[in-house]
């Protein structure tokens, strides 16, 4: 019940945050904009706005999930208006909880805006409607409720520009970590190859999560392998909400 | 059972490169008890903000313990039954004052008829119903601290805790938190609050604490801190002759000071008062009234903090 009062303040936060709807504008034009590409393109249309499309809101997504994400936490502590929560009989973990969650809300909210956008687009060059291009959307929204959980576990004990850094870096190194294991495994020695491991083990996987490509190029998805990854991306982000929580809890307020 | 009660509390924060300890709170043991208004003074920067965050659970203790209304800070049982106001309030801005004692209303658990009632007659008593739907961002300082008055007050607390509750307020604003305390007192609440400006304490509590630099340097009434003693007795007379007048100098604390026809003598004891009646009968003066002079908390304050702070 707390939760729920935390979570939806903060949805109502993000919805009256102006720069939310610049973002979501921005990227609505960014969408309608990928139309101009195709007519100069030779060949393959479809393929240049459902990259295109895709790409955007993975984009625009990452950037709000990191920019309201970092500041979760750290901007309550800053403008101290989490004194006067955290002294009410409130857990501190609820507190967690429902910050993320609300952010979670946000996310959903602002990543169905774009891909009923872009699939609304979609049909209407093609004429013809794709479950595929849902599930690729659905698929960037599982990936950006993880970086909402990377950046809030860094917004717990570190300033919001040094966690919005950390988030985007731990994003980038995400996306690669899989390539990385590939190469030591061909190329590296046994340092190397055991280094790549345990990176790729502890960083999250982001590139399981990816179906972009498939999608686009229409290559066929495994449902098994799509049901791990969704496990996956779960226990990650449960791992990353319980070490915030665990951080929050014995945080001091000066 | 007290409300507040510290055994020898203490607080360490770690700064810099090489976690230097700075020690702003220490050994503090600290007695509320149920149902009085609590004064808690000190200079600026002396510990009392550190206190209350001990008190609520903002901050942990590096040493001692601390039990409010029974309970350790920090625990939700205990918090359902507490009241607090940050030093200089702050709330989410893009929440109007009603949205905002909504949300803090439903933290507390409140339903939604008790939530209405309980804001609108804070509202009223505090005097905000005006600006009720207004964003916060459009709240001057005094409104924003009247505001987190009515949050402290939402859950009908048996102890309020306020760090510096008249600061950000003008003269007519402090006035009426002064009420504000004596009537939340009346209600059989207990009330602790930090501040630095002494009448306002002075004239609302039944004892105080007062701490400078992180340590409690005396608690109890006021009246026992101050003492029975009298700091100076002030006699006012008429017709002292000139030359008696300069043989008086030596007696006087100040110089004396003409009020008309009168003339306002201080003198430091009894012994003193003694010596000056008789030589002011002596010489056929009148002598209009004798006041004994105690010292003010101010004053006390003044005596007690000064010498230390300045080394």
């Amino acid at each position: 019940m707390r939760v729920a009062v935390i979570a939806l303040n903060t949805f109502k936060e993000a919805v009256r945050d102006r720069i939310l709807y610049a973002i979501l504008v921005f990227a609505l034009v960014m969408l309608a904009g990928s139309t101009i590409l195709v007519t100069i393109s030779v060949d393959g249309e479809e393929k240049i706005i459902k990259d295109l499309g895709l790409a955007c809101i993975s984009i625009f997504g990452l950037l709000i999930a990191t920019f309201l994400g970092t500041g979760l936490v750290s901007k309550e502590i800053e403008k101290r208006t989490l004194y006067t929560i955290i002294s009410k009989p409130i857990h501190r973990y609820q507190f967690i909880l429902g910050k993320y969650l609300g952010l979670v809300m946000t996310l959903l909210v602002n990543v169905g805006v774009m891909g009923l956008g872009l699939i609304g687009l979609a049909y209407i060059w093609e004429g013809t409607s794709s479950v595929r291009l849902l599930l690729a959307v659905l698929f960037i929204f599982l990936e950006l409720v993880l970086v909402t959980a990377i950046a809030m576990l860094f917004s717990a004990f570190s300033s919001p520009a040094l966690s919005a850094l950390f988030t985007l870096c731990l994003f980038v190194a995400g996306h690669l970590s899989a390539d990385l294991r590939l190469f030591a495994a061909q190329f590296g020695g046994a340092a190397t190859k055991l280094l790549a491991e345990v990176l790729f083990f502890l960083l999250p996987n982001l590139s399981r999560l990816n179906l972009k490509d498939q999608t686009v190029h229409g290559i066929a998805i495994d449902g098994g392998t799509m049901a791990l990854s969704v496990v996956y991306a779960i226990f990650y982000v449960a791992a990353l909400v319980l070490a915030a929580m665990a951080i929050f809890q014995r945080r001091d307020f000066k | 059972m007290n409300a507040i009660e510290t055994e020898k509390l203490g607080k360490e924060y770690r700064i810099g490169f090489w976690r230097k300890r700075i020690c702003v709170l220490s050994q503090l043991d600290l007695t509320v008890h149920e149902g009085e208004v609590f004064g808690y003074l000190g200079p600026n920067g002396a510990g009392k903000t550190t206190t209350l965050k001990l008190l609520t659970g903002l901050l942990r203790p590096t040493s001692g313990k601390a039990k409010v209304l029974g309970r350790p800070p920090g625990d939700v049982v205990m918090q359902q039954q507490v009241g607090f106001l940050p030093e200089q309030p702050s709330f989410y801005e893009y929440l109007t004052g009603r949205e905002l004692l909504n949300f803090y209303g439903q933290l507390v658990g409140l339903d939604r008829p008790t939530r209405r009632e309980q804001i609108e007659g804070l509202a009223r008593q505090l005097r905000i119903e005006s600006a009720l739907d207004l964003q916060l961002r459009k709240y001057s300082k005094g409104m924003l601290q009247r505001l987190g008055l009515a949050q402290a007050l939402l859950n009908d607390p048996r102890l309020v805790l306020l760090d510096e509750p008249m600061s950000g307020l003008d003269p007519i604003g402090r006035w009426e938190v002064r009420d504000l305390l004596l009537r939340l007192k009346s209600e059989g609440r207990t009330v602790f609050f930090s501040s630095h400006i002494i009448p306002d304490v002075e004239m609302v509590c039944d004892r105080v604490g007062i701490l400078v630099g992180g340590r409690l340097v005396a608690q109890g009434p006021i009246d026992d801190i101050l003492g029975a003693q009298i700091a100076s007795i002030e006699v006012t007379a008429s017709q002292v002759p000139p030359e008696v007048m300069a043989e008086l100098g030596y007696l006087l604390v100040t110089q004396s000071v003409p009020r008309g026809e009168r003339l306002l003598l201080t003198v430091k004891d009894e012994a003193a008062l003694a010596e000056l009646l008789t030589r002011l009968l002596d010489c056929k003066a009148t002598i209009h009234a004798i006041a004994p002079h105690r010292e003010s908390l101010e004053e006390y304050f003044i005596r007690y903090v000064q010498p230390r702070e300045t080394p």
